[in-house]
């Protein structure tokens, strides 16, 4: 019979730190910390060494200078006499806003060439491939150059509207400008408007609100919640009953009739863009930066996401395919009923890194002059402080602020959507 | 009683299917003409078609090819087709085209680009076509990160050898030690003999063994790396660094050691988070800063620096997708072995899990390929930077589209190329699975 | 350790340029080279050749002051840099000097400290618009589109002009020339501003330069010329008299072509003989030799001969000497005397 004997007591020796597995990693990571700290720490005193000997201490004055310098393209007001700060901000909506432009745009483009890639129709196929081929193969600061050239080239100048024999017309009804300086749509105005409401006052980051839009909002949703009662209670009756009531009709007197009550109460009607000096003048005008740099960013992008999108479809077995026929769906059903969904799981991760390519891909808006954050902080700003130590740096924390978000929004969305396995 | 049969006692021999059905026609009518919607959507790209091919195509072929300046060109322009507008200019590109490919590398030496390009597909052969290329080859991999430098930036055949030193050194530490003490002792050590010799003493040796034996070719500052080889350069040297990096990353990122872990997460997803052009603006403004006073190294250098951490961080995500495909029972069986984490690495999870990744390799270096030309926004001559410079030259200015054309072309055919070979090399992968 | 391994192979291969910030004189003598910033690109003040070789007015200085330190024209590296980069590439010792369209301003000479050494070439922003939009002043230019270029004092120029005149305009940043040449010729914009050197030189290579006007306005004044660190007075006085050469060989009338005859003996002038080296130790107190001005002369010729050459009323450029006339023709061209 064997005994059990107590193993021997261990004693620490120094050489455990490296022999004992139990111990072995501990050193490794204090090692591996120590290490990348008198790195940091040699960066740092390096960097505060070098500024010094440039007599260029880091500090954040200069942002509330005012910025001297004027951007076209902005969502909120802005003159030169604002801060370098305020100028930021007004660049970093323009990033948000050709980036959430973008991703809509490509990801409607990438899932109808994705699809049609796969289409029975020989010349569509290829042409879609051709069109894969020719964005993915090109570098995308060409394409964003490229859009421009075309859009500038392209389209006909304002003063082409102008004389006894104009060479070129507006479109629908002349309500629809478009010149090489951008597209010029009729915007909603409201003669009897409810005012803004002005937010942080006189900050940096100050914004206004227009109480139509909230107004708007409050009653479309309304609307919508309403609608939603009456779907489920169409529902209830055709669970009871068997019998499903036509409610179309009143869906959409639900969705409209408030609307309508509310905009001739609020005095709606449309400025329409109109030929005056140099220039149009009213309704809203979408520059062709904007545009020619939203049109390459996403159509370099949908040119990836068509491959994804392809991919997954391909990834879906032929037996779903099959088996929704045979129960008799139709094509189109097929699609968007089966494969789609399923597809979709294969389809969004990679889909998450393209988003993030197209946002950081914007900040090659200086190509055309599109005045985003990397146009204006990192642009203007840093050219005329001199402060590129800050200016850089911030510019990256804001570009990883930027994506460290829509990661976590799409990973939340992924994981919602994910097949919930074993 | 009467001989009428209701059944038919012998086949009929088999008829030709309709015209309609075989041979183009009925290609066509499957293809292209196979429903209204079809009919419609076939008709209107064959009108888009039309459309675009109707206004490149002239421009392209009734062009000029001979002339010294925009200013002649147009003027030959005039005379042949009586309008300067719908015609291209090639004359640029028949002027300019070495300075686009090889930017101000000195027109004497243009053999070494080339022959460091041919010695890169070269030495890529026994990787990428691992069962119809001989296995010798790979000492010519092996040897082409020194190689390489040698013949671009020329100088004395020493610096190479003694960088190459280096690593025999850190290998020759390495087994003496491993064997002695233990495997990572044997790793630390190496490694700090390989950076004290790179530091300290290999400047010493290369200055001796010069003037000694003093052999070296005609040195070229990299100031005058330009055009498309830059472009070409920048991918090569990014991904060759980034690759033993990358898999340090991903591996660090699965690591058990928490604090290697977060610092190898910290980094990728720091890098992958902002756009390159920032960190070609550190490249560019800042780096200079970050390392000790009075060091410079030319922005070339500082510029595939930036661009093989950039690279590093894809690279990690790439391989760490490998390392993912790889079935557990491959670590178990690492393990089962008695292999160390080391040994297994090296030995069963690298190999396979690297072959897996080349498919992502190649896209990564296409990627990081055509992002070289954000170079130019910080003022390197690549072959956009070029085309701006070109543009200020009397001669050319107001020369546009047909730059950019050939750029776009030049850049298509070699992506494309990659792209197709990347295919290739993901079907082969796929049916080395079933 | 990888990056050490870079480094390592860098330092091996001898790319890293060390350079120290205390004596650029000598550093540049060591080095057999110099370093000069230039743009990546401007018609008639910086452009690479064919074969490589830079060309431009710009490029004229760095040669002089390479020919008057190294005794060659041709050792210089020339360092592309955009408005961005300029200056801590200067800053950070990359390059010796900055010749490179770059205004001199206040702040940049007091605030990010650096010494602007001369100048040499007087430039305001102007406006260029077609003749055919019928406008004669740029106070008309209420609602216009004006394309700009970026990274220059000339945005902040044109806010302030508008501004102060209180008329609208619709700014249109452009990154290139190329670009801003492009929008406008295709009606992008109505206007095109930048330095009227760079508006002449583009409006000449247009189909139809007579289609376009240079508007009377000149809004800015934008004294270009070279720049150096700051702190380093002895290599800021070689480029600074260097520039001074070429200005007083044009007041003297020394030129590439009477300057070997001129510099053979002792002349009548003792300016000449000064400025020639035949004559008195400015050379040697500067730290060079006798002959640094004559090299800086012959390098290009004077800056009479370096203007014709590169912008000049014969180039496709066809600049006027206008304000960069010597001061005895009416100009601002004006060297303290070599004595």
């Amino acid at each position: 019979m064997t005994t059990l004997t107590d193993p021997p007591k261990e004693q620490f020796r120094l050489s455990m730190l490296l022999y004992d597995t139990r111990y072995r990693s501990a050193t490794i990571q204090v090692i591996a910390l120590i290490g990348f700290m008198l790195l940091a720490a040699w960066i740092i005193s390096n960097t505060i060494q070098n500024l010094e000997a440039l007599g260029k201490p880091v500090e954040f004055g200069f942002f509330g200078e005012p910025a001297s310098y004027d951007i076209n393209q902005r969502l909120l007001e802005y003159d030169s006499r604002d801060s370098h700060l305020r100028a930021a901000f007004i660049g970093l909506l323009n990033t948000l806003v050709v980036a959430v432009l973008g991703c809509i745009t490509a990801t409607i483009v990438g899932v109808m060439v994705g699809v049609l890639r796969l289409s029975n129709n020989w010349l569509i196929a290829r042409i879609m491939t051709v069109y894969v081929e020719m964005f993915r193969n090109v570098p995308v600061l060409l394409w964003i150059v490229l859009a421009m050239a075309i859009l500038i080239e392209g389209l006909p100048a304002p003063n082409a509207f102008r004389g006894e024999n104009p060479t070129a017309s507006m479109d629908l009804f002349n309500s629809v400008a478009v010149t090489n300086r951008g597209v010029y749509i009729p915007e909603f105005l409201f003669s009897r408007s409810l005012g803004d409401i002005h937010i942080f006052g006189t900050s940096s980051l100050r914004f206004d609100i227009s109480l139509d839009l909230i107004a708007f909002l409050i009653v479309l949703g309304g609307s919508i919640f309403t609608m939603r009662k009456v779907s489920a209670w169409a529902a209830a009756k055709q669970e009871s009953t068997g019998d499903r009531p036509k409610i179309w009709h009143i869906q959409l007197g639900i969705l409209f009739v408030p609307m309508i009550i509310l905009m001739t109460a609020l005095g709606l009607y449309l400025g329409y863009p109109e030929l005056k000096g140099f220039n149009f003048k009213g309704g809203t005008h979408m520059r062709n930066s904007l545009i020619a740099l939203w049109m390459a960013l996403s159509l370099y992008t949908a040119a990836f996401i068509a491959e994804i999108v392809r991919a997954g479809i391909l990834a879906i077995s032929k037996g779903q395919t099959e088996a929704a026929a045979a129960l008799g769906l139709r094509q189109g059903r097929i699609m968007r009923l089966v494969i789609l969904p399923q597809a979709l799981r294969v389809i969004i991760p990679p889909m998450i890194s393209n988003y993030l390519n197209l946002t950081k891909n914007s900040s090659l808006a200086i190509a055309v002059g599109y005045m985003d954050i990397t146009g204006t902080l990192g642009g203007i700003t840093m050219n005329q402080t001199g402060r590129e130590l800050e200016c850089v740096l911030l510019l990256m924390l804001v570009y990883l602020a930027i994506s460290l978000s829509i990661s976590a929004v799409m990973n939340w969305y992924n994981n919602r959507v994910k097949l919930v396995e074993r | 009683m009467s001989d009428v049969s209701f059944v038919r006692t012998e086949m009929l021999p088999e008829q030709a299917p309709p015209a309609s059905e075989v041979g183009l026609i009925g290609w066509v009518r499957h293809n292209l003409f196979s429903g209204w919607f079809n009919t419609v959507l076939t008709l209107v790209s064959l009108y888009a078609i039309y459309y675009v091919l109707s206004g490149i195509l002239p421009w392209i072929f009734q062009s000029v090819w001979n002339a010294n300046s925009l200013k002649e060109c147009r003027e030959i322009m005039l005379e042949t087709w009586g309008s300067t507008h719908g015609h291209a200019c090639w004359a640029v590109i028949n002027d300019r085209w070495l300075q686009l490919l090889f930017g101000f590398y000195p027109s004497h030496l243009y053999w070494r680009p080339i022959v460091s390009l041919v010695l890169l597909l070269a030495a890529l052969a026994p990787v990428l076509y691992s069962e119809r290329v001989p296995r010798k080859m790979l000492i010519l991999t092996a040897a082409y990160p020194f190689l390489m430098p040698f013949l671009m930036w020329g100088g004395t055949i020493w610096g190479p050898i003694s960088a190459a030193l280096g690593f025999v050194i850190g290998w020759g530490v390495y087994s003496v030690l491993s064997k002695q003490l233990s495997e990572l002792i044997g790793m630390i050590s190496a490694a700090v003999a390989a950076v004290i010799w790179w530091l300290v003493l290999s400047s010493y040796f290369t200055g001796a063994m010069d003037s000694v034996l003093p052999i070296g070719i005609e040195a070229v500052q990299s100031r005058q790396f330009g055009g498309f080889m830059l472009a070409i350069l920048l991918g090569v040297v990014a991904i060759g660094v980034s690759l033993p990096i990358g898999v340090v990353l991903a591996l660090g990122r699965q690591s058990d050691l928490l604090v290697v872990k977060y610092l190898c997460v910290g980094f990728i997803e720091f890098i992958r988070g902002v756009p390159l052009i920032t960190l070609l603006f550190v490249a560019s403004l800042l780096l200079n800063l970050f390392l000790p006073p009075n060091t410079n190294f030319d922005i070339i250098l500082r510029v595939m620096i930036m661009m093989t951490l950039f690279s590093a961080a894809y690279m990690a995500e790439v391989i760490r997708g490998g390392l993912a495909a790889l079935p557990r029972g491959q670590y178990e069986g690492a393990d089962s072995l008695g292999l160390n984490y080391w040994q297994a690495q090296r030995l069963i999870i690298m190999p396979q899990a690297l072959k897996i990744s080349i498919p992502g390799i190649v896209s990564t270096f296409i990627g990081i390929f055509k992002d070289t030309t954000l170079v130019s926004i910080i003022g390197l001559f690549d072959v956009i930077g070029l085309a701006s410079a070109i543009r200020a030259d009397t001669a050319w200015n107001g020369i546009y589209w047909e730059l950019f054309a050939f750029i776009a072309a030049l850049f298509f055919v070699v992506c494309f190329s990659m792209s197709r070979y990347s295919m290739y090399l993901e079907r082969k992968l796929q049916t080395g699975h079933h | 350790m990888k990056k050490s391994v870079i480094l390592g192979a860098a330092t091996v291969a001898g790319l890293a340029a060390g350079a120290a910030m205390a004596g650029t004189v000598d550093d540049v003598k060591a080095r057999g080279k110099l370093n000069c910033g230039v743009t990546t690109g401007l018609v008639g003040f910086a452009a690479p050749d064919a074969n490589g070789e830079w060309q431009g007015f710009d490029v004229a200085v760095c040669r002089a002051v390479a020919a008057a330190v190294l005794g060659d024209a041709s050792a210089v590296e020339f360092v592309p840099t955009t408005g961005k980069t300029r200056f801590t590439a200067l800053a950070s010792g990359e390059i010796d000097m900055l010749a490179r369209n770059t205004t001199w301003t206040f702040s940049r000479d007091v605030d990010l400290k650096f010494e602007f050494v001369g100048v040499n070439y007087y430039d305001g922003q102007g406006f260029m618009v077609p003749k055919a939009l019928g406008v004669s002043s740029a106070k008309e230019l209420d609602g216009a589109t004006v394309c700009i270029q970026t990274g220059t004092t000339t945005e902040l120029n044109l806010a302030d002009f508008f501004r102060s005149n209180n008329i609208s305009y619709e700014p249109v940043p452009i990154e290139t020339n190329a670009e801003a040449q492009q929008q406008y010729l295709a009606g992008a914009c109505d206007v095109y501003t930048t330095d009227a050197s760079g508006l002449a030189a583009t409006r000449a290579t247009f189909e139809n330069p007579g289609d376009h006007v240079l508007l009377p306005e000149i809004i800015s004044k934008e004294p270009l010329g070279p720049l150096v660190r700051h702190g380093d007075h002895e290599w800021g006085d070689v480029v600074r008299w260097t520039l001074n050469a070429l200005v007083s060989a044009e007041e003297l009338g020394v030129t590439s072509a009477n300057i070997d005859e001129l510099s053979a003996g002792a002349t009548d002038n003792p300016e000449v003989n000064r400025l020639l080296g035949t004559e008195g130790t400015l050379g040697e107190m500067l730290g060079l030799d006798a002959q640094w001005g004559l090299r800086a002369i012959k390098a290009g010729g004077n800056y009479g001969e370096v203007f014709a050459k590169n912008i000049g009323e014969e180039t496709p450029i066809g600049l006027a000497r206008g304000l960069n006339a010597q001061w005895t023709d009416g100009g601002l061209m004006y060297s303290p005397p070599f004595r």
